[in-house]
């Protein structure tokens, strides 16, 4: 269902994200848009900016159960923590590396405990969380397949999100071009981007397959809207996020 | 108990200039809770005593503290502040009696943690009504091996009875007790004095809504404990320490300035003292015909902290308080479990690091959290990133002021 007509969600929250008619020759602004997305990391503190409101959140905060026991991996400042705390009244825990953000999460009055993902989640008792949140995370990290086993281990249910690099204008954009795009927007070139292990929506229905594990739900944002998500969407879905559990 | 509010104590006189004598005190006291006056209270009279962990038992016994700010109607604004090694109830502002009380460092430095406690600063004394204690066994008002033991008319020395960070909490419940305080807002402490926030929040579980641990895990390490017993070993092997009753007579001043010194460099790092004195010469040149005396700054330096350490503290206080912090595992509340141990917490926890920290290193206070988690408790963890090791919530106390202020505001 395109995002406008979906009840569920507030329009005014996603309004930002609106694409507009792009010029001719403004091809590359919006290849830097769907790119910008891609890398954008939420573990940097970006102080004095007002919040941004991700539609991710949005997803989640009505896939999230009141009271759930909520573990966000790579919380970055703590926004989605805060808001599932105000309006899900969730006991949240997140994780995050950088220091910025893990100040910025306490003066939020989120939990978060300052620590390398990459050195795993062995301290976390199995099912000590009814979600786990991995968004946009996962291709940042060194071991991802060892992250979303870890994800379902501690948690009952798993939701990740993610850039689609499979999104046609990213494949467009690197078929003609030959290179990863750096932009004004986007000033990270491929040796200093965040995201070391980009992934596909194939790839991850991949893994889910082979994995013993099931999509509970998933939406996709594309052109500025939010849609459930369908199998078919590897070429169309600039990013996507699913809900997983084991089968 | 005749509670004073402080805010009656409070003025705002501009406190005196202080000369720049110690090279690594950038303490802020432009605001400040101004003139302060420590009260002294007997928790347990001369006719009773306390039963002490160890097996020991003591009494009478007398706490000194202070308070800043007003506590509110419903007393639920307190933030208990627990001192370190060689600290003392004076956290805050600057002492009024300090030269009727002989404790004249004080005239020329505010309290330890006046860039962290006062009107407007991280430990907010416009809200909060902070009270800090001394804890027993130390030389600073509560009653300690330096006290006047009433069965034999002279100081205890070694007759004091062992003393542990159990007894100092156990002890400090019974202050707030009095002051007819149910529950504390936080609890709040670096190194040994985290050690003693842990405790508390241990032992008191309901009594305690918040506990922030700074510089300190659940137990000393192998190093830790070396260091301690370094320091112990000095003092012993002073002359003229006379198996404790050294007072009134020639102090065991050399072992215990020595203790200092080593002990200073364990709160210090290895950068911290590169940035502040290098290989810098006390006077210019090198003294290779002049014996072995101070030739480098930080020689100099260690020095000074040495003597001054030995006007301001007794050696059997050291004794004491480092063998409190040798025995202290938090893990004893879980049968040996730390993460057992922590099951029984019921604040919100922030445990604090700093990634110079070698006395106390993150992996103690990362390994205090991860336990928490393990347990199933929410908790905050920074490492945070400084430069004077584990002194680092004294000496910078910037890099944890909005990390505490954003805790306590939620």
């Amino acid at each position: 269902m395109p995002f406008p007509d979906d009840p569920r969600i507030d329009p005014g929250l996603l309004a930002e994200r609106e694409v507009e008619r792009l010029p001719p020759g403004l091809f590359e602004w919006r290849i830097a848009e769907v790119i910008q997305i891609a890398s954008s990391s939420r573990g940097r503190a970006n102080p004095g900016q007002s919040p941004r409101v991700r539609w991710q959140d949005e997803i989640i905060t009505q896939e999230i159960q009141p009271g759930a026991r909520v573990l966000d991996l790579g919380c970055g400042d703590g926004q989605l923590l805060e808001r599932l705390q105000r309006e899900r009244q969730v006991r949240g825990q997140g994780v995050e590396i950088d220091a910025d953000a893990v100040l910025a999460a306490t003066l939020r009055g989120v939990p978060v405990f300052q620590a390398d993902l990459g050195e795993g989640l062995s301290r976390f008792p199995d099912g000590s969380f009814d979600v786990v949140v991995l968004e946009e995370t996962l291709q940042t990290l060194a071991k991802p397949r060892l992250m979303l086993g870890e994800m379902l281990r501690v948690g009952r249910r798993g939701i990740v999100s993610f850039p689609n690099f499979a999104h046609w204008r990213v494949v467009v954009n690197l078929v003609a071009h030959g290179r990863m795009p750096v932009t004004e927007r986007l000033p990270y070139p491929w040796y200093d981007s965040d995201n070391i292990h980009p992934f596909t929506l194939q790839d991850l229905l991949d893994w889910v397959e082979a994995s013993g594990v099931r999509i509970v739900s998933g939406h996709s944002f594309s052109e500025g809207s939010v849609r459930i998500l369908r199998p078919e969407d590897n070429l169309h879905a600039e990013e996507v996020l699913v809900v997983v559990e084991r089968k | 108990m005749n509670v004073e509010p402080a805010s009656a104590l409070r003025t705002r006189d501009p406190p005196p200039a202080i000369p720049d004598e110690n090279p690594l005190n950038p303490l802020e006291t432009a605001a400040s809770v101004g003139l302060t006056q420590a009260k002294t209270i007997r928790l347990v009279s001369a006719e009773s005593h306390l039963n002490l962990e160890l097996g020991g038992r003591l009494g009478p016994i007398d706490v000194e503290y202070e308070t800043y700010g007003v506590l509110s109607e419903r007393k639920d604004n307190v933030v208990f502040v627990a001192h370190a090694l060689s600290g003392d109830a004076h956290a805050a502002g600057w002492d009024r009696d300090a030269l009727g009380a002989g404790r004249t460092w004080r005239t020329h430095k505010p309290g330890w943690w006046d860039a962290v406690i006062g009107p407007g600063k991280a430990i907010d004394t416009e809200r909060f009504f902070v009270i800090c204690p001394n804890v027993l066994g130390s030389c600073y008002g509560t009653t300690g091996p330096s006290s006047i033991d009433p069965a034999t008319g002279t100081p205890y020395g070694l007759r004091f009875p062992k003393v542990t960070i159990g007894d100092w909490a156990a002890l400090h419940a019974r202050l707030l007790d009095t002051l007819g305080i149910e529950r504390l807002y936080a609890v709040v402490g670096g190194s040994v004095g985290g050690q003693q926030a842990l405790e508390m929040a241990l032992r008191f579980p309901e009594r305690i809504e918040r506990a922030i641990i700074m510089a300190a895990g659940a137990r000393l390490s192998a190093q830790g404990l070396s260091f301690n017993a370094v320091g112990r070993t000095c003092i012993l092997g002073d002359a003229h320490f006379a198996h404790g009753d050294y007072y009134g007579k020639e102090l065991p001043a050399a072992g215990l300035a020595s203790a200092r010194m080593l002990a200073h460099i364990t709160y210090l790092s290895d950068e911290g003292m590169q940035q502040k004195f290098g290989r810098r010469l006390e006077a210019g040149t090198l003294a290779p015909s002049d014996g072995f005396g101070v030739e480098f700054a930080v020689e100099g330096y260690l020095a000074h902290q040495g003597r001054a350490f030995v006007e301001r503290f007794d050696a059997n206080s050291y004794l004491y308080l480092t063998r409190a912090m040798d025995y202290y595992d938090a893990s004893v509340w879980g049968d040996g479990e730390l993460t057992k141990a922590c099951q029984r917490i019921q604040s919100r926890v922030l445990v604090v690091s700093f990634d110079s920290d070698w006395l106390c290193p993150p992996d103690s206070g990362r390994d205090l959290a991860l336990a928490l988690i393990e347990s199933g408790k929410k908790v905050t963890y920074a490492n945070v990133s400084a430069r004077f090791g584990h002194d680092s919530f004294l000496l910078e106390p910037e890099s944890v002021t909005a990390l505490v202020n954003g805790f306590l505001s939620h």
